[in-house]
């Protein structure tokens, strides 16, 4: 919302800095975006009176003019052919400054000597529409409507010197969005009378109802109907004063009747129409649903499909409006129109937000009603309609209005709570001074009962009732005290278990990453997941940015592989990353997604390899309390090397898997390395892991070790040797280390030597030679079982 | 005999002078010192004196004795001195070469400033509390007292899943669920991720963070708000921050109010950084209306709270002076490892 200083002045005299004022507003809640004077940055501009006029010896379209600009005589060469002696003109002296940085001086044209420049309507950041009688291209020549003060400050004389402010009002006060409702808060906030004049109309001798008859055929879309005709109206250009006040406010003027539905709608926050009855089939209007098919052509000259939902203003055959959105073209006002009939109505917010939405049209109209108008307005803002025709003297107002009102909504009233309120607010404010910052918006109070004024429809509740007090009051005089009783904070159980995981693969080198959770479905290609992979369903956005971010992920992989594709092609050499990252699972219809958690990690670099990244995962899972963990190879997954990747299992229970991505994987996302991903399903992790940690008593008897080379097939996995060592050696074997994986040609062709350290100890009593004998031969005599031999 | 041990310790004293090294000086102490040394074979011949000269003799003996044990201690003490000397000497590095390089992992940004801000709100007795980001239009909106075709929707451009099913626009709904769920005494703050259908710019982001907080009592006044929200806006920004409470509208809260830092490099006087304004604004707040109470089975006539909500990305933004959100969500490396 813009508004007009000097307008807002007819309601209420603000005599302050600008920033004050700004404050004020903002601090009670009307917030300022900004403010802005017209003529800021116009200087050394002003009126000056053409004396006499001489052809240019060395050109045939210069003029070389002495212009009067009060205390002296300039000369001025100007090339436009709009001017004559006598005539009053703007004049940018030598050393002046025009919009958008123009800075003029003197200087020689064609040999003359020019002391500045005869300014134009575009020259001064104007248009035709503001003043109607200029034309756009010549110097403007001030009509009877401007201060012809020879010497005077042009803005000044003609009226560019408001200052507008921007307000942002918020959808609860619509109200705001007119002058006089920003004027209540001026003067509520500033505590300055306020004056708000009702208008009067004389009006004719004519009965309206000869004229025009209405019949509202939808009264919940509609909630009020009225109107008001006006005969021979002289359409032409409004007076100085609205077109200024309209330009203010970022509208733009047309004319006269058109001007007075907009003016009237800035001061009221109310929006208005004007028909032209000539186009009022039979002299009926109905308000009613469009019917299938019709088609408008709207003032912005474009056909409009309508529907049934949408609420039209029509004659007997056709509409001639969208209801509250905007009017038709044909039914209009132009030069021809003698007789005009003006709608003030009260629409249904909610179907003319549809409506406006599905034409895609928001318009000054639309937003206002959308946020829900009062009927009650309806009556006044006509009689100012009218009121403004007879001060125009444009037209003859027939007397009466049709009124059609099915609005029955009593005063909505609320219990006057001044104990409950300060204890609510933490403040001690006295009962009247609470009942006089409530009147002052309009808001009585009678003993305990409050009535809020029709057009305050966001009050309703006591709860609005204390906001309304303790802006007034002043949110910053409410005194500050600290929370009391006591709470026990803190993380739970599964937020620590997470934090943990985190500060870890920070300590191993990781960086944590932080990805969209949509991505595009062709992503699900890029990382060749089965064409019938569950993951492939995904919970879809109806109305995406784009494709690209389409779908909420099932997998945060490609996610993943995007960031490590985009670190190395921003030539990073390596990278180690992590997320704890979100993954939607559909479910039914109707239920909400599984989101799952995943701690994703991805490598790539010279120093990393399988064993790189299972390293950092395995410590991160013994920190985390997760034991037994098997890394069973993993053959099939579509995005992983078929040769060098692993489930990783947990006592039969699937916990994530690891392993390089598959070359071509990796080149579909540009990565020319070897990229290594651990994902780890981190809801699964803390359901299974061990909370309790003991104390194992430090040993009191001596280890003894014992080294070990079996030689076996290249295919047979270490974890199989592992598992029999294990399970030979019982609960004396306290480590279990492997230290060389040898391959060479005097093993044969597809062997491989593999050699551990085994540390035996028992609690109990000090090993003997003979006991660690024992367990030695038992591995050993096991282990040929499984086709691994010992090394001589 | 007195002169054979005079002379032993004339001649030890001298030798030992000479003594440059501990090997030397351990075979000059065997030599006069040891079983067999020099002073033991003098002894030996005790037994040839006459019962008088013997203890003024064996008094010599061990005089001397004593006194070559300890020169023979002090010049040990010197040479390990000299010797531990050279060692050190021999084993000085360049301390100005760089360190042994360890990769250490960095937390994302805005989990760092997240982290700070769950810590001062555990200080103050606040639990973390978690929800869905795949929400109902009812939680993320109807219960916040935004019905369906409310005009405030229209400020949040929504993600749509299903006619009833979308991506939160807010953390609010967290506050919605926390209450149905719990009876008060409840202090809670809600962290998590929010989607608005807005295109990526330097300030615009489809997906942020926001930190929703909730308190619910009885007797929970907007002083309190007040008090509770100005001691964590001091303890993210210093002591010296200045805050102003500006009224705003949230329909879910009554009243509400909008939460300005008073600009850091203008102080109030309007600048470049507050776009002329010497405020900027970090947060929204207001005491929980009673219609949204009421939807959680909480009796607003015997309870009342206040909710808030920050905005995670434009605080990491200024404590960190970057300029440009995309940051965040690009994770190029020589960005994360500057935190």
């Amino acid at each position: 919302m813009n508004l007009s200083m000097k307008w807002l002045n007819d309601f209420v005299k603000i005599d302050m800095k600008p920033r004050d004022f700004c404050e004020g507003m903002t601090i009670s809640g009307s917030k300022v975006e900004g403010y802005e004077l017209e003529n800021s940055e116009i200087q050394n501009v002003v009126v000056g009176k053409v004396n006499s006029m001489e052809r240019h010896p060395d050109s045939d379209h210069l003029w070389i003019c002495q212009i009067d600009v009060g205390e002296e005589e300039v000369q001025i060469v100007t090339g436009a052919q709009n001017v004559q002696v006598g005539d009053y003109v703007p004049v940018a002296k030598h050393k002046s400054l025009l919009p958008n940085g123009v800075k003029i001086t003197k200087g020689k044209l064609r040999g003359v000597e020019s002391y500045g420049m005869l300014c134009s309507l575009g020259e001064l950041n104007l248009t035709v529409n503001d003043f109607p009688y200029a034309i756009a291209d010549g110097i403007f020549i001030l009509g009877d409507d401007c201060d012809k003060t020879v010497g005077m400050d042009i803005c000044k004389a003609i009226g560019l010197d408001d200052m507008c402010v921007e307000f942002e009002i918020t959808s609860n006060r619509p109200d705001c969005l007119s002058v006089r409702g920003l004027a209540r808060e001026a003067a509520a906030t500033f505590n300055s009378p306020l004056n708000l004049p009702k208008p009067t109309v004389k009006a004719n001798q004519e009965k309206v109802e000869d004229y025009i008859s209405v019949e509202v055929e939808n009264k919940e879309l509609c909630k009020r109907y009225m109107a008001a005709v006006v005969k021979n109206v002289k359409v032409g250009a409004s007076p100085r004063y609205i077109r200024e006040r309209l330009r203010a406010s970022g509208v733009r003027p047309i004319n006269n009747i058109v001007d007075i539905t907009n003016y009237v709608m800035l001061e009221y926050g109310h929006p208005m129409h004007a028909f032209d009855l000539a186009n009022i089939k039979n002299n009926k209007i109905v308000v009613r649903n469009a019917k299938a098919g019709e088609i408008l052509e709207t003032l912005d000259d474009t056909d409009r499909n309508l529907s049934e939902e949408m609420l039209v203003i029509a004659d007997e055959e056709k509409p001639t409006a969208v209801a509250g959105v905007m009017g038709g073209k044909y039914s209009g006002i132009s030069d021809e129109t003698n007789t005009v009939v003006f709608e003030a109505a009260c629409f249904e917010g909610s179907s003319v937000r549809l409506t406006a939405k599905k034409l895609g049209m928001r318009t000054e109209s639309s937003a206002r009603f959308e946020k829900g108008l009062d009927s009650r307005t309806c009556q006044e803002i006509l009689a100012r309609a009218c009121q403004l025709i007879e001060e125009l003297g444009v037209g003859e107002v027939i007397s009466g209005v049709i009124d059609i009102d099915n609005d029955n909504t009593p005063a909505h009233t609320i219990k006057f709570e001044p104990d409950w309120t300060n204890r609510f607010l933490g403040v001690n404010i006295d009962r009247n001074e609470m009942t006089e910052i409530l009147k002052k918006l309009d808001v009585t109070v009678d003993g305990d009962t409050i009535t809020v004024p029709s057009y305050r429809k966001d009050l309703e509740h006591k709860a609005d009732i204390a906001e309304e007090i303790a802006r007034i009051y002043g949110y910053n005089k409410i005194p500050t005290t600290a929370l009391s009783g006591f709470a026990q904070g803190g993380y739970s159980d599964r937020q620590k278990f997470t934090k943990n995981i985190g500060n870890n693969l920070q300590g191993m080198g990781a960086n944590e990453i932080i990805t969209y959770s949509f991505i595009s479905p062709k992503l699900y290609d890029k990382i060749h997941l089965e064409s019938d992979s569950k993951l492939r369903n995904s919970v879809t956005i109806l109305n995406p940015l784009g494709e690209d971010s389409s779908i909420m992920r099932t997998t945060a992989l490609p996610s993943m592989l995007d960031i490590l594709s985009r670190n190395y092609n921003n030539r990073n050499p390596q990278a180690r990353l992590y997320e704890i990252a979100k993954e939607y699972l559909p479910t039914s219809e109707n239920e909400l997604p599984t989101e799952k958690t995943k701690v994703i990690l991805g490598f790539y670099g010279k120093n990393e390899d399988f064993y790189t990244i299972k390293g950092v995962v395995e410590a991160m899972l013994q920190d985390s309390g997760i034991e037994n963990v098997e890394y069973v190879p993993e053959k099939n997954n579509p995005s992983y090397h078929p040769g060098r990747a692993a489930r990783i299992v947990v006592c039969d229970t699937e916990i994530g898997i690891i392993g390089e991505i598959h070359p071509t994987v990796a080149d579909e996302f540009s990565i020319n390395a070897k990229v290594y991903v651990a994902e780890i399903d981190e809801d699964t992790i803390y359901s299974i892991h061990n909370k309790e940690k003991k104390y194992s008593p430090l040993p009191k008897f001596p280890a003894s070790t014992r080294d070990i080379a079996v030689i076996c097939d290249e295919e047979l996995p270490v974890a199989e040797i592992e598992k029999v060592i294990k399970k030979q050696s019982g609960k004396i074997l306290e480590k279990l280390e492997i230290f060389d994986v040898y391959r060479g040609s005097q093993l044969g062709e597809g062997k491989k030597s593999v050699a551990y350290a085994l540390t035996l100890r028992s609690s109990e009593r000090t090993l003997t030679v003979e006991e660690c004998d024992t367990v030695m031969n038992k591995i050993i005599n096991a282990l040929e079982t499984i086709g691994a031999s010992i090394r001589k | 005999m007195k002169e054979a041990l005079q002379q032993i310790k004339d001649t030890a004293t001298s030798q030992l002078k000479e003594i440059t090294d501990l090997q030397e000086l351990d075979n000059l102490r065997v030599k006069f010192l040891g079983k067999k040394g020099e002073l033991t074979n003098i002894l030996k011949q005790m037994g040839k004196l006459s019962a008088e000269e013997r203890p003024a003799m064996g008094q010599l003996a061990n005089q001397v004795r004593e006194f070559l044990e300890n020169e023979v201690a002090a010049k040990q003490e010197l040479l390990k001195k000299a010797a531990m000397e050279q060692k050190l000497k021999l084993e000085t590095i360049d301390v100005t070469m760089p360190g042994t390089k360890v990769e250490k992992g960095h937390k994302h940004p805005l989990n760092i400033v997240l982290d700070d801000i769950k810590e001062i709100f555990i200080g103050m007795g606040f639990e973390i509390a978690e929800g869905p980001e795949i929400e109902t239009d009812y939680y993320n909106f109807e219960a916040l007292n935004l019905p369906k075709n409310h005009p405030a929707r229209d400020t949040q451009d929504t993600f749509y899943i299903s006619e009833n099913m979308l991506l939160r626009t807010q953390t609010s709904p967290v506050q919605i669920r926390v209450m149905e769920n719990k009876k008060p005494p409840i202090r809670i703050i809600a962290p998590g991720r929010v989607y608005r259908s807005d295109a990526v710019d330097a300030t615009h982001s489809p997906v942020f963070h926001q930190i929703e907080g909730l308190v619910v009592d009885k007797n929970i006044t907007m002083a309190d708000l007040k008090g509770c929200l100005e001691a964590v806006v001091k303890k993210i920004y210093g002591e010296s921050a200045v805050i102003r409470f500006r009224p705003h509208h949230f329909p879910f809260t009554e009243p509400s109010a909008e939460v300005d830092l008073q600009c850091f490099n203008c102080h109030g006087e309007g600048c470049r950084i507050c776009k002329g304004e010497g405020w900027i604004e970090i947060l929204g707040c207001g005491m929980v209306h009673p219609k949204v109470l009421s939807n959680c089975g909480i009796n607003p006539e015997e309870y009342s709270g206040f909710a808030f909500g920050i905005g995670l990305e434009r605080l990491v933004m200024g404590r960190y002076s970057i300029d440009d959100m995309r940051m965040f969500y690009e994770n190029d490396v020589r960005f994360l490892s500057q935190f």
